[in-house]
């Protein structure tokens, strides 16, 4: 197993979630978490199902509102901002399930990806120039698509698709990139491209991940926290985590 | 022949040229001014039914109350033609002589506030555009910032052209209640019923129509008309590429409502009314199974399907009238089931493909491939692209 004890600079942190609850007709779904995310960490999240992951990550990128917290980015505060907001601050999100748009070519995914000409007027006459084109491409190769750039999106397979999606996220070059499990589905071998991939485009950014594959999370993880029942469990490196009688008996054990 | 298919199958505009060759050349030759007269009203509907293609093909935005912004363009143009119409000397048997009949005969003794400004025709041209334009907006805003959509928005215009009707029908004195506007005569002193003036309007309407189309081809080839694409497809995805979904959605659905106010301003000036029967819920739908015929994604298509199901209900119900609107009905559900894009859709996956092959035959191999799907930095005919992948997923 690979040893993932970076030692954690005194910097700011990129993102500080504090007593962060939020409550559907009374549940609970996370309760009181706080959460730090320092620069150019690689944060797993893990947990058994119903943990409140992927809730975090929604309330988070802003697809569902807090009940009670706060949601620090850079010093900015999140619970108040629409979803695209949220985007223009420097937060990247992917789905669980990939989210793309089947109906256009790989280029165009990307193409509308890139961030400029959000508003309606930038996009009437947002024209395709080289400098769009250049990034498409180099993003195309950087997720394994770049001789796929005029395949239409539906065409392409699973593993395929949830690159694309990382791709799309990438072309926003953000600073914060939410994953929810990019290698659910894929074969061994795209799973060893994707960890090699997130390896690579988490050099200048910090990534927040969800994941159940182990071994995968092993390979990735600067840190890992542990969710149960909406809260934090154990937070730390994974041989800390792994050892930790409480996260061994909701959830490594079985 | 080869030739021609060859010209048809290659040429990103002949299908425009072929529309224009139609509308401009071969009709007005073809016929006497009254049916083309005839075929210049349906063309008005071709406004509402392209709008529809902007906002329900590409936006996935279903209005049915479509009606109301044809009929808001058509007021607007109606009442500066009555007030002309309504001079002191025309009126002069009046109790209150300078405005309207119908308000006289409402006992209104003045003119209300807002019919002044339609003295002024400039005015009128801008009203005819933003009046429908800002009542499209706030209703655009109203329910695409609260996210609302699918069938309840349908629902919600639907409901807000019943309002409008019975409010116009309702305000007798101010509107002219279930008769509408009538007896419009002249425009600057230009008498607009003459088989002269009518050519004119006929022309004027069909150059109009065309900048719409171009207007419609703009918006659907930039990067908004893909984004339309993406949108109906996951809306959320867009949300999280960080675009403000509901602003392009107010844009495209002010843009249809603009264009259908265009259609309803030209239907007054060419029919020489306006009645609240073109408001309603019935003329709405039935501009959406004009539209859905013709194909919703192709404007064109949209153009074409209009003139059809007019020419079916104008001939059809002059032997069988009570029987058209089950044939309409019918063909409507007939075409949904088992051509969701319409004719467009049929022709492009009949008719184009054998075209191509008529065109290859006598060709040298260096052609290029119909399925133009390979040059995506050249994407200029994206309408029809965006329709074939459509067609894909259907099929």
């Amino acid at each position: 197993m690979l040893e993932s004890t970076k030692s954690i600079p005194a910097k700011d942190f990129v993102l500080s979630v504090e007593g962060l609850t939020v409550s559907f007709d009374g549940f609970k779904a996370v309760n009181d978490l706080s959460l730090y995310v320092e620069e150019q960490e690689i944060r797993v999240i893990i947990g058994p199902n119903g943990a409140g992951k992927t809730t975090v990550l929604d309330l988070i990128c802003g697809r569902t509102k807090a009940t009670e917290g706060s949601i620090k980015f850079k010093g900015k505060e999140l619970t108040k901002l629409n979803e695209h907001q949220i985007v223009h601050a420097g937060v990247g999100r992917k789905f669980q399930n990939p989210s793309i748009y089947e109906d256009l070519t790989v280029f165009e995914n990307l193409e509308l990806s890139f961030p400029r000409g959000r508003n309606v007027w930038g996009a009437l006459f947002f024209r395709r120039d080289k400098e769009v084109v250049d990034k498409v491409k180099e993003i195309a190769d950087m997720i394994f698509l770049g001789d796929k750039l005029d395949t239409s999106a539906d065409l392409l397979s699973h593993g395929q698709k949830q690159w694309l999606e990382i791709g799309m996220l990438l072309i926003q070059d953000p600073e914060l990139l939410m994953l929810d499990e990019p290698v659910a589905g894929m074969s061994v071998s795209e799973r060893k491209q994707t960890a090699d991939l997130l390896h690579r485009i988490t050099k200048d950014r910090s990534v927040l991940v969800i994941e159940h594959d182990m071994q995968f999370v092993a390979d990735i993880a600067d840190r890992v926290t542990v969710l149960h029942q909406g809260k934090v469990l154990s937070e730390g490196s994974m041989d800390r985590v792994q050892s930790d009688p409480k996260v061994v008996e909701v959830y490594l054990g079985h | 022949m080869n030739k021609f298919a060859d010209f048809i199958a290659r040429n990103q505009y002949s299908h425009m040229i072929i529309l224009a060759v139609l509308l401009l050349v071969i009709l007005p030759l073809s016929m006497d001014i009254f049916r083309l007269n005839l075929v210049g009203k349906y063309l008005t509907y071709a406004f509402v039914a392209l709008g529809l293609v902007l906002c329900w093909g590409y936006g996935g935005i279903l209005s049915l109350g479509q009606g109301v912004f044809f009929g808001l363009g058509g007021y607007c143009m109606a009442m500066f033609l009555k007030l002309e119409a309504s001079s002191p000397e025309n009126t002069a048997i009046q109790s209150t002589p300078g405005i309207p009949d119908f308000m006289d005969w409402n006992q209104l003794t003045e003119l209300p506030w807002f019919w002044e400004p339609f003295h002024s025709f400039g005015f009128t041209l801008f009203a005819v555009i933003a009046v429908p334009a800002v009542f499209a907006f706030i209703i655009a805003v109203a329910m695409f910032k609260r996210r609302v959509g699918g069938v309840y928005f349908a629902i919600i215009t639907q409901a807000v052209a019943a309002i409008l009707t019975i409010l116009i029908i309702g305000q007798q004195g101010y509107t002219g209640g279930v008769n509408g506007i009538t007896d419009l005569r002249t425009l600057h002193g230009w008498d607009i019923r003459t088989d002269e003036a009518k050519y004119i309007l006929y022309y004027i309407n069909a150059l109009l129509l065309f900048i719409c189309l171009f207007v419609a081809a703009f918006v659907i080839k930039s990067k908004l008309g893909r984004l339309l694409v993406a949108m109906r497809e996951s809306e959320e995805r867009v949300r999280f590429s960080g675009y403000d979904v509901s602003g392009f959605k107010i844009f495209i659905f002010c843009l249809a409502a603009a264009i259908s106010a265009i259609g309803g301003a030209m239907f007054t000036l060419q029919v020489g009314f306006m009645s609240p029967t073109f408001v309603g819920i019935v003329p709405s739908i039935e501009m959406v199974i004009f539209c859905a015929l013709g194909g919703r994604l192709s404007i064109l298509g949209a153009v074409y399907g209009t003139l059809l199901v007019n020419w079916a209900k104008t001939s059809f119900s002059e032997s069988f009238p009570e029987l058209w609107l089950f044939a309409m009905g019918a063909l409507f559900i007939g075409v949904v089931m088992a051509f969701p894009n319409g004719l467009a859709g049929i022709y492009q996956r009949y008719i184009e493909p054998l075209l191509l092959k008529l065109s290859k035959k006598d060709d040298s191999p260096s052609a290029p491939t119909p399925a133009a799907k390979d040059a995506s930095s050249d994407k200029a005919d994206n309408n029809e692209e965006t329709l074939t992948s459509e067609e894909r997923k259907h099929a």
